[in-house]
């Protein structure tokens, strides 16, 4: 492989690795910019998606059975989303750190609850055989670029569901009013939105895409129950860097970590490039508190 | 009220019970502490450990205990934290008086451990394998040293024609450690290093490393990772194209139970290197496997670290009757005088250093999740705690 080949493949890397970032932390982005919330049982959907997409896979076993488990783990996650928003977030939307805390808890139950339904060790997700191909190149200045069929599905993937929330808030009737409860909750309120309904259905729509995003994961890593605390960390970095709650500035986010860590990781050790990535992280809040995006909002002007 | 009462009649209940047990055993009991991680990441593989452990006390029970003594195990749960280990070691010494301790995993658990098993002159038994350069009187490591494992899978693996080598392992000191012993291996024996790549452990995005692997290409693959990672680096190998039969992975901390939860169609063919296959041939393995099946499943497995667990207590237990006490240094002394004993293993015995002489196996998975044994050592390997290569002038010698 050339040295052009294997940058420009490093920078495909990057950007593979940025869209699972984005559709890990997506979800957080929502319902922190709508809500104020900080769910830290977000990567327990992640999770959850996980385990549906095996259990999807054991009724429709055939090649199409990993398209299924994606609509099944959105609605299976989006579910236990709003079963999660009525019985604990929406009832301590007053006390920010206590959902904090309260959300953690609810991440330990479903671990634990994973571990006693599919036991310690985890379940197996295997790709179906049309991924298994890769996209080579064979000949010039690229020769020996290799792009695996999974990376390139869940590219596709990741821009489908960031075209599909853009539309949905941009242009429809819902994605007005979630844009209005997310600038001023009170007027939006008074000019008759129901503030309240649209909190849940954001908050079930941000845990949906982890379930999806849960899908794709099992195709790349384990699915185990704790496989949603190695995604958390760098869902929130993201959702920090991009400026808290904006969905641009979340993408954005996504793909400069994503490029940072493919392109330092051609000089460093993937460990060493994870610290290099944090001391950036760390210098880019320090000059740029807010983040890439700024959300004008009267929620974190308060 | 009532539940006092019924509290107090428990009491009684219990007391009752208790008094009854000691009296079938005219000699009393013995208390042995096992500790292991019960929950945290590594209960995944200390479970099944602590499962062995068990097992091996049980039988010994069965046969009528110790020096006619029951042994009485005292669970702990290192919790996959090393200060919780060395806690509970703490506990398990000074507060329930222990006469030794079956347990630890990580190398950093043991080092966690080490002084208070320094502290209290008591013996710890360490099952697994890992990356040596240490040496106490305190802690019998039946788990392979470095030239017990990494070092028999290198000189397989040049034996083959393999000359170059990618070394890919987490970022912690057993991975760091034993590449830098198989690097001075790998120069020493005139062969090609192609790539040396670090993964926190818990790490999950291998595009990178692959890319590197891809521009190098190695002839074989040394594995170190630990973990779930594992999972996520063959799945990702496999989507690049890369599966074991293009491109061979000798893997260190893959066992049975690791290939039965990762799906063996993702591993098949690709290689690992132990002291111990749930496959080996002998009587005594059958017997073992036979014995853990009946009390833990017909669907379990057992690997490499589980038996060392198993055997140790076997070891301890014939060490005590040798030495006609429970006392840690003379029962350690002991130990390194049994000479070779027939265990699920094969033959094996503790050498003057306290580590285990043991023989090598390489074996390849097969697609029902078993590895079959391509290559053995010529036979049991006396273990070197310090890599003469790598820690010129260092030996480790223990007065008995």
């Amino acid at each position: 492989m050339n040295e052009s080949a294997f940058l420009l493949g490093q920078v495909f890397n990057g950007f593979s690795v940025a869209s699972l970032f984005i559709l890990a932390a997506l979800g957080l982005a929502l319902s922190f910019g709508l809500m104020r919330v900080i769910n830290m049982a977000h990567g327990e959907m992640l999770m959850l998606g996980g385990y549906l997409a095996y259990m999807t896979l054991q009724v429709v076993p055939g090649p199409f059975g990993i398209l299924a488990a994606l609509p099944v783990a959105f609605l299976g996650a989006a579910l236990l989303g709003a079963v999660l928003e009525l019985t604990v977030i929406h009832r301590l939307s007053a006390r920010p750190l206590d959902t904090l805390l309260a959300t953690w808890g609810v991440s330990l139950v479903l671990q634990q609850a994973a571990r006693n339904l599919f036991g310690a060790i985890g379940v197996e997700v295997t790709a179906p055989t049309w991924m298994d191909h890769t996209v080579s190149v064979n000949s010039g200045f690229l020769a020996g670029m290799d792009l695996p069929d999974t990376r390139i599905f869940i590219l596709l993937i990741a821009a489908l569901v960031l075209g599909a929330l853009a539309a949905l808030l941009n242009k429809t009737r819902l994605g007005l009013y979630v844009r209005a409860v997310n600038q001023d909750r009170a007027t939006a309120a008074a000019m008759g939105v129901n503030a309240r309904l649209i909190d849940l259905l954001v908050f079930s729509l941000g845990t949906g895409v982890a379930g999806m995003a849960g899908v794709i994961l099992a195709l790349l890593g384990p699915v185990t129950p704790t496989v949603g605390q190695s995604y958390i960390v760098p869902a929130f970095l993201v959702v920090i860097l991009g400026g808290l709650g904006s969905l641009v500035g979340t993408t954005i986010a996504s793909i400069i970590v994503g490029l940072f860590t493919a392109l330092i990781e051609i000089f460093v050790d993937v460990s060493v490039a994870q610290v290099l990535l944090l001391v950036f992280v760390i210098l880019f809040i320090q000059i740029r508190p807010q983040g890439i995006i700024t959300v004008r909002t009267r929620a974190l002007e308060g | 009220m009532a539940m006092k009462k019924f509290g107090f009649a428990a009491a009684l209940l219990a007391g009752t019970i208790l008094a009854g047990h000691t009296a079938a055993w005219a000699d009393g009991t013995v208390k042995v502490g096992v500790l292991q991680s019960l929950s945290g990441t590594m209960a995944i593989s200390e479970v099944p450990l602590e499962d062995a452990e068990l097992l091996a006390i049980d039988q010994l029970n069965a046969k009528g205990g110790v020096l006619g003594k029951k042994i009485v195990p005292i669970v702990e749960d290192g919790a996959s934290d090393p200060s919780t280990f060395a806690q509970k070691a703490t506990k398990l010494i000074e507060e329930d008086k222990v006469v030794t301790v079956f347990g630890g995993w990580t190398s950093a658990s043991r080092k966690a451990m080490l002084p208070v098993f320094q502290k209290f002159d008591n013996l710890l038994w360490y099952p697994v394998q890992f990356e040596g350069n240490e040496c106490s009187p305190n802690i019998m490591y039946s788990g392979a040293q470095p030239n017990q494992q990494a070092l028999p899978a290198l000189a397989w693996a040049e034996s083959k024609g393999y000359k170059k080598y990618f070394l890919l392992g987490s970022d912690y000191v057993y991975p760091r450690t034993a590449n830098l012993i198989l690097k001075k291996h790998i120069a020493h024996d005139g062969m090609t290093l192609s790539g040396e790549e670090y993964v926190p452990l818990g790490g999950t995005d291998f595009s990178s490393v692959i890319a590197e692997i891809q521009q190098a290409k190695p002839d074989i693959i040394i594995n170190t990772l630990n973990g779930d990672s594992n999972v996520s680096f063959f799945k990702q190998m496999a989507a690049a194209g890369l599966t074991p039969d293009k491109l061979p992975v000798m893997s260190f901390s893959i066992a049975e139970p690791e290939a039965k939860a990762m799906g063996p169609s993702l591993l098949a063919g690709s290689y690992t290197s132990w002291n111990y296959f749930q496959s080996l041939p002998g009587a005594a393995n059958a017997a073992f496997v036979s014995a853990y099946k009946a009390k833990y499943g017909a669907g379990s497995v057992v690997d490499d670290p589980m038996v060392h667990g198993y055997e140790d207590v076997m070891i301890w237990a014939d060490a005590v009757k040798k030495a006609g006490s429970f006392n840690p240094t003379k029962v350690r002394d002991a130990a390194v005088t049994l000479g070779f004993v027939e265990s699920p293993l094969g033959k094996v015995k503790f050498a003057d250093n306290q580590s285990m002489v043991q023989t090598a196996y390489i074996g390849k998975l097969q697609p029902d999740g078993q590895f079959k044994i391509i290559w053995s050592s010529p036979g049991p390997i006396t273990p070197q705690p310090y890599d003469p290569l790598t820690f010129p002038g260092k030996s480790c010698t223990i007065p008995h």
